[in-house]
């Protein structure tokens, strides 16, 4: 090395970097070392480029950044010595990936040295492009390559095979220039070359279906014989692993019989008996006579029936099994999984120990049989065996609470027989590991109880006395306030009890008592938070006698510093104080029951809502309608579940679970033949029992000013909390009472006059822009409604630019024509644009549409966005 | 596309995706890997395979399944050998390869410990170059391993 190089030695920085005690002292030492190999570098010195490329290696191990270092790499591939070379080629492998420029230039690099007259700078070059080969060097270098597999060492052709496997992945249209060379490999008998071609058939058979058939029928044979030469082979001491010759071989070989023999009978049969060899024969008292064994049960498992065998590999996973070395019972559960699929019955006798292995100390271990278990789970067992593993989850580290749970709620939904079992098992679940349950699995738990009408007293009495022990477990305390809240008099009163039950003395008082404190407690999230004071609006018109105590909490709430809270308290205390003498009870009237099936497909993550079906997404209709692809206005559900609309208008169960219960009376009421459709809370307030118009107008008035409270609100919380879920129940409230004037005024007249015509609505309304729609159909074609929508501009500005997108769900088709015109003027200007709408679904389901506005005000772009679903029944 | 799919298929199965060694402390003296990662994709994993296996205590088994990968690992004194492998492969071969790997070095070495790694990285580079191609084995005879190396210090 350069005698006068002013950098230090290798050893001397390895050194020094041992020395450091902090992270932040070996940072220094690295940062320096670097600066003296770039200064070094800029030298270009050919003499420190070995050591500093050995330094940069060192570094880059430790993690830090050289990409500096690259092109020495190049050049000191491209220089003479075989030393150079070989570090040079390190770097490359260690320091590069395919993806980068600089590879582009070693590839004349690797050509010359895949021809060089020294063998090991052949072999360099081989190691080299068998690591980090591109697509395109696989095609430029693949036919060097190929002749290299015929090289006269074998320790050339050994790199050659493998290096071609990576070249058939790249390129997989290559495979079948190497078939006649890889099975010429499979006759040598130096192992190395043996190994790699055997490697290199297994690549081929498995991208090339030509290659498989080749295979299948020119070598099963001598591959079945080389594997039974090796077995029986003499003690060869370089390959001897305690007792096996070159179990590594085996392995490979093993594998790539049961690529021959899946699917083909007749290949399997001629495999049967060195396999039974192998299995009954190998040494299973080491590991590597258990490696060998491990995957002769793949291989038989794979192969086509030959029952006698299934039965040895069964045999020797129960082996397995029973073993007290950890790693054979890991290995044993993983072959379990797979034998599931052709012999059930067999891993079925293995249930017990299966369990047992739940309950390991070690994490791999409880992994691999949970996941087992899920799969051992049928009709006949599920009850068996989700009492073993709730059992466990009572005493299961808290770290493996979280998978085991998921696991039971999966099992249990998938399998309960009746309701009131899967409503138990959930209890018991969500009792003891309720902080780990997600939320889609406590959502299920509310639909199901809203819908197993006879069990709700049971429920709610179970939930309650579970709630009193563990108050602790956040997604039980929900569910439980949550049917509090619905059933709360069930609950005080005994209501629906069945024979397995013993009667409570739950007073009205101590249902209140475990809301609050549901409230109160500190560690309860906001969720909850709000939860419990919907329970606490509803439970006040449930139990009278303690609606002055719920008045109280929540007064209290006013002053919470969550702005949710503050708001939820505000509004529900107005409608207790304003309202009492309008019977508001009915808006807080039991949930209709919630949707089974719009909820498993909103679970099961499938949009509901998919983009119209506009003729083309053409660019320039006259006021750019919807030139901006739809899809954008689905953003926000793909993101969040919990902000996901409905599908169906009736039954947005997260927004009534969460928010108020908006629009639930008015089936019950019956005193309009108002839309069900929608979140016309208010109107339903009025239409109940409207004592005079004055007192009408007036609390409209109100209303309106808390409805405007409401929208600012809900823009400050859009910046505050983005993930939090009740904004969007706040948000579809706020719209509901905005809803409410404008229902009130056109309809009473409109709806005497047109008789069987729908009445039209007010889709929309914010501050500065009314959308109003009038629906008709065309004589003789009920699926499709036209609607006429205008849009007006309250505003005393005037906008530019406006264009109006809308997106339905799947079972409806929109189509947009273009709009009057692009531009509103100010204070009650309107532009008209026609929709048609067609659904597939006519009868079953109302029309629901998301939509968006744009346009420009004084040059500033301003977006709208919302959902409706008060569109009239039966569209 | 159909050429597209079975391209990932393949890459997703390619045996040994990366060997380590680390130290008792943690500190990572060999990575080699056979499929591209970032450097920070890198310094992650490592920092969460390295916590999740030296957590574990002897009589627990030596895999550790973290990700998408399998981590089968094997203490020698100071020094874990951890090699991350596809869903699919043996385990149990891959310990055996394991311990292929520290016969071998031994027998380089004589005894190999951390520090002989430290100091001579590009050894045990070229050893492991011997052995490993691309995620497969090329050869499972120690002194073919070694026989190249040997030649190289003769040389010098």
């Amino acid at each position: 090395m350069n005698p006068f190089s002013s950098s230090t030695r290798l050893r001397d920085m390895i050194r020094s970097i041992r020395a450091c005690k902090t992270a932040a002292e070996e940072r220094g030492v690295v940062r320096k070392e670097c600066a003296d190999i770039r200064a070094s570098i800029n030298e270009n010195d050919p003499h420190d480029r070995h050591r500093n490329l050995a330094k940069l290696m060192f570094i880059h191990m430790l993690g830090y950044p050289t990409h500096f270092g690259q092109m020495e790499c190049l050049k000191l591939i491209a220089s003479p010595g075989f030393p150079e070379k070989r570090i040079g080629y390190l770097g490359l492998m260690l320091l590069l990936d395919e993806r980068q420029e600089v590879l582009m230039l070693v590839t004349n690099s690797l050509k010359q040295d895949l021809n060089h007259t020294n063998q090991y700078v052949v072999g360099l070059a081989l190691c080299a492009l068998g690591n980090i080969c591109s697509a395109e060097m696989a095609r430029d270098l693949a036919p060097e390559v190929e002749r290299l597999i015929q090289f006269r060492d074998p320790n050339i052709r050994k790199k050659a095979a493998l290096c071609s496997t990576r070249i058939v992945r790249k390129v997989p249209d290559l495979a079948e220039n190497f078939i006649n060379a890889a099975s010429s490999l499979l006759k040598e008998k130096h192992h190395g070359v043996l190994i790699t071609g055997v490697q290199l058939c297994y690549e081929l058979c498995t991208i090339n279906d030509e290659a498989l058939e080749f295979f299948r029928k020119k070598c099963t044979e001598g591959l079945i014989k080389t594997l039974r030469d090796i077995t029986n082979s003499a003690y060869q001491p370089e390959y001897d692993v305690a007792g096996i010759t070159d179990p590594f071989l085996h392995i490979r070989l093993l594998k790539l019989l049961r690529v021959l023999g899946h699917g083909d009978a007749d290949a399997s049969d001629l495999m049967t008996d060195i396999l039974a060899q192998v299995a009954t024969k190998t040494e299973s008292n080491k590991n590597a006579g258990n490696a060998v064994l491990y995957e002769c049960v793949e291989t038989i498992m794979a192969i086509e029936d030959t029952s006698s065998l299934r039965v040895l590999a069964i045999n020797i996973l129960g082996r397995f099994l029973s073993n007290r070395d950890n790693n054979i019972r890991y290995v044993a559960l993983n072959m379990l999984m797979k034998a599931i699929a052709f012999d059930d019955q067999a891993v079925q006798r293995h249930r017990v120990t299966i369990l047992e292995c739940v309950k390991d100390p070690d994490a791999s271990i409880r992994k691999r049989a949970l996941e087992l278990v899920s799969l051992l789970v049928n009709e006949n067992n599920v009850k068996q065996l989700t009492k073993e593993l709730i059992d466990y989850l009572e005493i299961s580290d808290e770290d493996f609470k979280e998978d085991l749970s998921a696991k039971i709620c999966s099992i249990v939904e998938k399998f309960s027989p009746e309701k009131i079992w899967y409503i138990d098992q959930m209890l018991k679940v969500l009792s003891e590991a309720g902080k780990f349950v997600k939320d889609d699995v406590w959502h299920a738990l509310i639909v199901v109880i809203s819908n197993a009408s006879e069990l709700h007293g049971y429920t709610v009495r179970a939930l309650y006395k579970a709630v009193l022990t563990y108050s602790e477990q956040e997604t039980l305390v929900r569910v439980a306030i949550w049917c509090i809240g619905e059933y709360g008099d069930l609950l005080v009163n005994n209501v629906g009890m069945l024979g397995i039950e013993d009667p409570i003395t739950v007073t009205e008082c101590d249902a209140v008592d475990v809301v609050e404190d549901a409230i109160t407690r500190h560690n309860s999230d906001m969720t909850t938070k709000a939860m419990a004071l919907v329970a606490l609006l509803k439970l006040s018109s449930r139990c009278p006698s303690i609606s002055e105590r719920i008045k109280d909490v929540i007064l209290k709430q006013k002053g919470s510093l969550l702005l949710e809270m503050q708001q939820r308290a505000i509004e529900f205390n107005s409608i207790v104080e304003r309202h009492k003498n309008i019977r508001w009870s009915s808006l807080v009237e039991r949930m209709p029951v919630l949707d089974e099936a719009t909820f498993n497909v909103r679970r099961a993550g499938s949009l509901p809502a998919s983009v119209s079906t506009m003729a083309k997404p053409s660019v320039s209709i006259p006021n750019g309608v919807a030139a901006a692809p739809l899809v954008d206005l689905l953003d926000l559900d793909s993101d969040d579940i919990l902000a996901a609309p409905s599908s169906s208008s009736g039954a947005d169960f997260l927004q009534d679970l969460l928010g108020v219960d908006l629009g639930s009376s008015s089936a019950q009421s019956g005193a309009t033949p108002t839309p069900k459709a929608g979140t016309d809370l208010l109107l339903d307030i009025l239409s109940i029992g409207t004592p005079s118009p004055a007192q009408n107008s007036t609390s409209a008035i109100d209303l309106l000013s808390t409805a405007d409270m409401n929208n600012n609100s809900s823009t400050a919380l859009d910046t505050l909390s983005s993930s939090a879920p009740p904004h969007i129940a706040t948000t579809a409230s706020a719209g509901g009472m905005f809803d409410l004037l404008d229902g009130l005024s056109p309809s009473p007249s409109k709806e005497a006059t047109n008789g069987p015509a729908y009445p039209p609505i007010v889709a929309y309304e914010s501050s500065s822009l009314k959308i109003e729609f009038t629906f008709s159909k065309p004589t003789g074609n009920p699926q499709t409604t036209n609607v006429e929508a205008t849009f007006i501009n309250i505003s005393p500005n005037t906008f530019t630019d406006f264009v109006f997108q809308a997106a339905v769900p799947k079972f409806l088709q929109l189509h947009l024509d273009p709009a009057s015109s692009n531009a509103l003027p100010a204070n009650g200007g309107k532009v008209t644009q026609n929709l048609r709408v067609t659904n597939s679904q006519h009868g079953k389901k109302s029309l629901v549409m998301r939509m968006r506005i744009g346009y420009k005000v004084n040059g500033k772009d301003v977006l709208e966005e919302g959902q409706i679903n008060n569109f009239p029944r039966g569209l | 596309r159909s050429e597209k799919r079975t391209q990932k298929a393949l890459e997703g199965k390619m045996g040994i995706r990366f060997i380590l060694m680390v130290n008792k402390q943690g500190q990572t003296r060999l990575a080699q890997y056979y499929e591209w990662l970032t450097l920070e994709q890198r310094r992650a994993l490592e920092g969460e395979i390295v916590r999740k296996c030296l957590a574990r205590n002897d009589q627990q088994c030596s895999f550790v399944e973290h990700r998408n990968y399998k981590i089968v690992y094997r203490r020698y004194a100071s020094l874990f050998f951890m090699v991350g492998v596809d869903d699919d492969e043996n385990e149990l071969a891959i310990l055996e390869f394991i311990h292929l790997l520290v016969e071998t070095m031994d027998k380089h070495f004589g005894n190999v410990c951390e520090l002989d790694i430290m100091f001579h990285l590009e050894k045990a580079h070229f050893m492991l170059e011997e052995m490993v191609m691309n995620g497969c084995i090329v050869e499972t005879s120690k002194a073919n391993i070694l026989s190249p190396i040997q030649l190289m210090d003769k040389a010098h």
